[in-house]
């Protein structure tokens, strides 16, 4: 089991990424913190005896889909909004309050959950096999039709992105 | 300080890093940034799944893992080729700015 140091290490450096990415003015400074939060959670993952889901959140997470992100900034040149100097301050009073009321609201509910102690005993489960082996045989024994429907899921998206990265092409009026 | 981590230590950042998320919903104006934001919340989720398949010593937590990061993957593909269709007509990805269905 993990070290209480270690851990409030790694949850320091998740927390402080996360903040990074809150609040930096420019999107690719965003971006590469939300790469730094994911690695910190791969890290939990491996001390949760999660070694196959750590590798597919750096391949997944941390690769291809910020890799996606960083593209999309690159390719639009939006790495700040034109014409808005601070975003956050700018933006609608009602949005701040909501989120200071959700913030609270959240915060409250998770410190209740943990000075309750509801969950009873946080005794640990002696630790399974979570290798890619076990896992697979879940996925493909238990949960074969999710994974079907996980597979035209994928196909649904890759039409929808298609279709949309081709609009030019529909119509000289639309365009 | 208590001598051993446990599930509510999990819990605790879990929670945390999802106010972060959400809070990144509710206060950026840039639709990139929003999507990062939902990121986080789906990661945070992700978290707590995979400390709960390790508290309850189950295997199905990891499998949900799974399922939520294919989602997720496909909802960016499609929400980042939204945002360029939406930047082709609009010049613009403030999400304020993008207030008509028909533009």
């Amino acid at each position: 089991m993990i070290h209480p140091i270690l851990f409030i290490l790694l949850a320091a450096v998740a927390v402080a990424a996360a903040l990074g990415m809150l609040l930096s003015r420019n999107a690719v400074h965003s971006a590469l913190y939300l790469v730094l939060n994911f690695m910190t959670v791969a890290v939990l993952y491996l001390v949760l005896n999660a070694p196959f889901i750590a590798m597919v959140q750096i391949t997944v997470y941390a690769g291809a889909i910020v890799i996606l992100f960083l593209f999309v900034i690159m390719l639009l040149g939006a790495e700040k909004l034109r014409g808005a100097a601070d975003e956050v301050r700018g933006s609608e009073r009602y949005h701040r309050y909501a989120a200071v009321l959700l913030a609270v609201v959240l915060i409250g509910v998770f410190g209740y959950l943990l000075f309750q102690n509801s969950l009873g005993s946080t005794a640990l489960s002696p630790s399974i096999d979570a290798g890619p082996q076990a896992l697979g045989i879940a996925l493909f024994q238990s949960y074969v039709f999710p994974f079907q429907v996980t597979g035209v899921l994928l196909l649904a998206a890759v039409t929808g992105v298609v279709i949309f990265g081709h609009t030019k092409k529909r119509g000289k009026d639309n365009a | 300080m208590p001598s051993a981590v446990d599930i509510n230590w999990y819990i605790a950042l879990s929670g945390i890093l999802f106010v972060i998320g959400a809070l990144g919903v509710l206060l950026r104006r840039n639709a990139i940034i929003l999507f990062m934001s939902i990121e986080l919340m789906l990661n945070s989720a992700n978290l707590l799944f995979v400390a709960f398949a390790r508290h309850l010593g189950d295997l199905d937590g990891q499998v949900l893992v799974f399922f939520v990061i294919t989602v997720a993957a496909a909802e960016v593909a499609v929400g980042l080729a939204l945002i360029v269709a939406i930047f082709r007509t609009r010049k613009s990805i403030n999400i304020d700015e993008i207030n008509l269905l028909k533009g």
